[in-house]
């Protein structure tokens, strides 16, 4: 806050209702197209323009008074000397540590949770459009924090490495060639049920090698000229999976693509499926529930990996290299190599959620890897603080659950008419959210970083406290 | 000139650097012998952060040659001249801000991969005891002369037989500077630690140097003891001019 004003000045009323109708008038400007006017169809299919001026008036209302408050506030603080409050950070750290545990024993009875409160026809929807939704999201988010968090790589084409892994599963789960060789080889049972457990590693690997791919090339980019190419290869892959038919099936994509087993044990209404074998009545939230698990644990591997990998001298490196390219390399460390298994290692996360994607959809195509999705990811990451684990989570659920419960919000509809839908809204609330954030914290939710390794005591400090521009 | 028979531990011989098509250095020839300080001044733009940076490989020489204990070390990987035993410490310090300095050393260990990181680690906190203070701040929290010390402390942790200095007084007091001129010459009288300083502070330099060079313009114009330098008219008016702290 202003530290150099001085105490107890009167309040400039019509400066700041000069202020308030400054901001007014910017708001009419921005909204007299978007929501003053309105066009409709009448019955003979002309279109018609609908004025609203009531609606203009209560938002540019809103915004002056909004802005003459604000104005208020800060003009009256404004001679309070406001000391910088001494970082809390410690408190942070046990928020991460304690929180973090915490959120993971939730996450582990959730779906008993809401089984036990929705029942099981509304379970589903808890805990697939809830639940696997937000995990899928936190895993990706984890896996590209190491790319950018630690290894300060700005990659905007993360969304690829998805494809890939969610390609590799259901082109190699659907193959022809592959199930009858592994029908010649284990049976004809084999490859259907156990084709996700086999075909999750490798969809790893294959991300983990388009990672190393994007790359090389891009070895001597930093900042906006990296992001601008990794952006183009996310294009790329998109591309060449709607444009090459023969083999990603183009824009209808891939289905009927085999469903996970539990472990060699389907879940289906027939005698060998999984109700059956464990004498329970068949329904579908089994399966659920499962993938659920699955994501939860896919997510955790993540988190336990890179976390375990800042402590590694490699770890090291990449939060060196984020910090001083230069100083790494004076210190001897192979830059090549160190951004290379950046991107493998976070390629191969986002493989492996790809993976998982494309066996709970059932249905893949290239609609569901656009760029839209990489910037959601990376959102995710922004927003929640560069390389903190937490951060993504809490992210993850405002941005992901935040724009589901959009569509739970139908009592809005009493206000704003029957046709309402607030999850048409979700690109605005993103966008404001963002410019808050921006705002108030601008390096994240979670901003603190704690030190990989400590002498006697864990100490944190703040990022508030290093300048600008150096992190 | 020192008498030794022994071949210099860095040579560099007859060095062309180009930016482009810009030539930085103009063919440099430098020896640097085990034991020495050896300092090397000019002025801006002089080429002397460039030939820092050539002898360890980025940019590589276009010409000439540059052997480091016998092997040509001219066309190696800036990381593999580093496991030889060099060891840098760049201009402008480049510490890493949001690293603690506990962190940042361990970052200067990683080429011997930590072997002997608490022996060392405990020998630069008695050569920095400021830095001993300070092993959890985060390193863009100290003051210029602490990450100047971090800078040398991090190089030092890779317990290099040659260490290059790039500028270590820039930008700091003058006490501070004369500080760390102190750290330079005992690590140079205490481990028998090579030392190749870079410096616009010549005085001080000079004043440390066994040997020194000066340079203008991508050359090589001047080469004799640090006290010969020190009292030549010419490096007095060039460079010594009100310098005197």
């Amino acid at each position: 806050m202003m530290m150099e004003a001085p105490a107890r000045e009167p309040v400039n009323f019509a400066g700041l209702l000069k202020d308030a109708a400054f901001a007014a008038a910017i708001a009419f400007g921005l909204f007299s197209l978007m929501l003053g006017l309105k066009t409709d169809q009448t019955l003979n299919n002309q279109m018609v323009l609908v004025p609203r001026p009531g609606l203009l008036a209560a938002v540019v209302g809103l915004v002056f008074v909004g802005r003459f408050l604000i104005g208020y506030w800060q003009a009256v603080n404004a001679g309070k000397i406001t000391k910088r409050k001494a970082p809390a950070t410690p408190l942070a750290l046990k928020i991460e540590k304690y929180g973090t545990a915490a959120f993971v024993g939730f996450l582990f009875v959730y779906p008993m949770m809401v089984l036990g409160t929705a029942g099981p026809s509304g379970a589903i929807k808890w805990i697939d459009n809830l639940g696997i939704q937000i995990l899928i999201y936190i895993m990706l988010g984890w896996g590209l924090n190491i790319v950018v968090g630690l290894a300060g790589l700005l990659d905007l084409g993360y969304v690829a490495f998805y494809a890939v892994g969610a390609y590799s599963y259901a082109l190699l789960a659907t193959s022809e060639p592959v199930r009858e060789f592994m029908a010649g080889v284990v049976g004809p049972t084999f490859w259907p049920l156990w084709a996700f457990w086999i075909c999750l590693p490798v969809a790893g690997i294959l991300a983990a090698f388009w990672g190393v791919l994007l790359g090389f090339p891009v070895l001597r980019l930093r900042g906006d000229y990296l992001a601008i190419v990794t952006l183009a290869f996310g294009e790329i892959i998109r591309l060449v999976l709607i444009n090459w038919v023969e083999f990603s099936g183009g824009y209808a994509g891939i289905s009927s693509i085999p469903r996970p087993s539990f472990f060699g044990v389907p879940f289906n209404a027939t005698e060998s499926g999984f109700a059956a074998t464990f004498g329970l009545e068949f329904t579908p939230i089994y399966r659920t529930i499962f993938l659920f698990y699955v994501i939860l644990i896919l997510a955790l591997i993540t988190a336990v990996v890179s976390t375990r990998l800042r402590r590694l001298p490699v770890g090291r490196a990449w939060e060196a290299l984020r910090e001083d390219e230069i100083a790494c390399r004076s210190l001897g460390i192979n830059t090549v190599n160190t951004k290379l298994t950046a991107f493998a290692i976070g390629a191969m996360f986002g493989g492996f959620a790809g993976a998982f994607f494309a066996a709970r959809q059932g249905f893949i195509s290239p609609e569901s890897f656009v760029f839209l999705e990489s910037a959601q990811i990376l959102a995710i990451v922004v927003l929640g603080g560069m390389g903190s684990l937490l951060g993504v989570v809490i992210a993850s659920i405002l941005l992901v659950g935040g724009v589901e419960l959009l569509r739970e919000l139908d009592f809005l509809k009493a206000y704003f008419g029957d046709n309402f839908d607030p999850a048409q809204y979700r690109m605005l609330i993103f966008g404001a959210c963002m410019v808050l954030m921006m705002l108030w914290k601008p390096r994240g939710l979670i901003s603190v970083r704690e030190p990989s390794v400590f002498l006697k005591e864990k100490k944190a400090v703040s990022s508030d406290l290093v300048k600008e521009g150096h992190g | 000139m020192t008498m030794t028979e022994k071949a210099p531990l860095l040579a560099v011989r007859g060095v062309k650097t180009y930016y482009g098509n810009i030539i930085a250095l103009k063919g440099v020839d430098i020896d640097v012998h085990e034991g020495e300080i050896v300092t090397m001044i000019g002025a801006n733009g002089a080429g002397k952060s460039t030939l820092m940076m050539t002898i360890f490989g980025k940019p590589q020489a276009r010409e000439g040659t540059i052997t480091y204990d016998g092997r040509d070390i001219t066309r190696m990987p800036t990381h593999e001249i580093a496991h030889l035993g060099i060891a840098q410490s760049p201009e402008g310090r480049r510490v890493f801000p949001r690293m603690s300095v506990f962190e940042n050393l361990q970052m200067g260990a990683s080429v011997n991969n930590l072997a002997h990181f608490d022996e060392d680690l405990e020998k630069v906190c008695a050569i920095f005891p400021r830095l001993k203070e300070r092993l959890q701040q985060r390193a863009g929290t100290l003051s210029g002369g602490e990450q100047q010390m971090l800078a040398i402390a991090r190089a030092l942790m890779s317990r290099p037989r040659l260490l290059l200095l790039d500028e270590p007084s820039l930008g700091l007091a003058p006490i501070v500077v004369r500080q760390i001129f102190d750290v330079i010459r005992e690590v140079n009288r205490k481990e028998g630690m090579t030392v190749f300083l870079v410096e616009q502070n010549a005085y001080h330099a000079l004043k440390l140097a066994t040997r020194a060079y000066v340079m203008v313009n991508g050359l090589i114009t001047m080469s004799g003891s640090g006290k010969e330098l020190l009292s030549d008219p010419q490096v007095k008016a060039a460079y010594l001019e009100g310098g005197h702290h």
